[in-house]
């Protein structure tokens, strides 16, 4: 248990892999002093530094905001930045690469397929006609600003990847932070690129792919609503299909 | 740059016990065969009252059949299943607005209720009136 002055200790189970040397992750334990201020990350630092210099781990701003330390911490998907030692006492913690990625090292997962994805949903202000720099800029209301805010939020940390299921099974899909920027920018009173976005995010392996476990949003540690994002652009997807059966092609 | 020998881990088959959200979830998702079930039976009663007394008895018969009667239970529980959670989703798909204002998820959930009340209350009338 911690005492006062956190002088206690706590196991860390984490999982290795050496791909020079493993056919398959392999468990280590470390023990590491239970500080009331320390969080995973702390503690995986205090490891490499003083104990294992070979342990391998991303991590880069210690406050929520870079997204790079994201692990599984005891199975969940969370920022090991904001995880604390304290609330897994007494341990031993299982710190793991995220799930649903290719493990490259140790704790370091290869997230370029998520690089892939990110600019197929056109992240950036698209405009029918772009007005020249002496039109002045694009001007939006407070208003205008909270209907794409909180989904502007994603610090693309892949935490709602890893907790995805269906990502899991179907690595095709698109997936919830995807989903969530293209909304952010068809949300933007600025944009008119939206018509553009659903023709990527109509296909199956698009917002059809998910079918609503909201695990994504529930482990989201900046808010942003993946879940949300993707049931109100299948919302929208729908609307348009009724649309274009219903309607002659000049009224859509 | 030499190729990098990543570990990919295999997803069990049993990813979906591992945590109570993935259970309720496949949950959720196996409640709509059981929603087709009962589909299925009303059309068949419907079908059994079009055609004639007998055909209704017959059907009655079926219907108590104690495996019948099971399945029933199973279908029913699923459907409370289903459409609790269905419910209590609702709000984070809608992006329900009342003057501008967004309505708060609970009102959302509440009226969705208020909805199955008064279609079951004028489904209980047109039966027993």
């Amino acid at each position: 248990m911690p005492e006062e002055n956190g002088s206690g200790s706590i196991g860390l189970r984490v999982s290795r892999y050496r791909p020079e040397s493993d056919t398959e992750p392999t468990w280590q334990e470390y023990d590491v002093p239970l500080r009331r201020e320390w969080t995973v990350l702390d503690a995986l630092n205090h490891v490499k530094n003083e104990v294992d210099p070979t342990l391998s781990f991303r991590w880069s701003c210690r406050m929520g905001i870079c997204g790079s330390c994201g692990m599984n911490v005891e199975g969940e998907p969370r920022l090991t930045c904001g995880a604390f030692l304290a609330d897994y006492a007494p341990g031993p913690i299982r710190v793991e690469p995220l799930s649903n990625f290719p493990v490259v090292r140790d704790l370091v997962i290869d997230i370029s397929d998520f690089m892939e994805k990110l600019p197929r949903m056109k992240p950036w202000i698209i405009r029918d006609e772009e007005m020249s720099v002496d039109d002045g800029e694009y001007l939006q209301t407070p208003e205008e600003l909270d209907a794409y805010k909180q989904f502007s939020m994603c610090i693309n940390c892949m935490l709602c990847y890893a907790a995805c299921p269906v990502y899991g099974l179907d690595p095709e899909f698109i997936g919830p932070a995807a989903i969530a920027l293209a909304e952010r920018y068809d949300l933007d009173s600025r944009d008119q690129g939206a018509r553009e976005r659903l023709d990527v995010l109509i296909e199956h392996e698009g917002v059809w792919g998910c079918t609503f476990v909201g695990e994504c949003t529930r482990v989201c540690p900046k808010h942003v609503d993946p879940a949300g994002a993707i049931q109100r652009y299948k919302l929208k997807a729908a609307k348009e299909s009724v649309k274009a059966l219903l309607l002659p092609r000049g009224a859509r | 740059m030499s190729e990098v020998r990543m570990y990919r881990r295999p997803v069990s088959t049993w990813w979906w016990l591992r945590k109570r959200s993935y259970f309720v979830f496949v949950m959720r998702e196996l409640s709509s065969i059981f929603i087709a079930w009962l589909v299925v039976y009303l059309l068949l009663l419907v079908s059994a009252v079009g055609r004639g007394q007998t055909a209704y008895e017959n059907f009655l018969d079926f219907a108590a059949n104690p495996v019948v009667v099971v399945l029933n239970v199973v279908a029913f529980a699923f459907v409370v299943l289903h459409t609790v959670t269905w419910f209590s989703l609702t709000p984070k798909a809608m992006d329900a607005r009342l003057g501008g204002r967004p309505v708060p998820p609970a009102a959302v959930i509440a009226s969705q209720y208020v909805g199955l009340a008064v279609v079951s209350a004028f489904v209980i009338w047109l039966v027993t009136r």
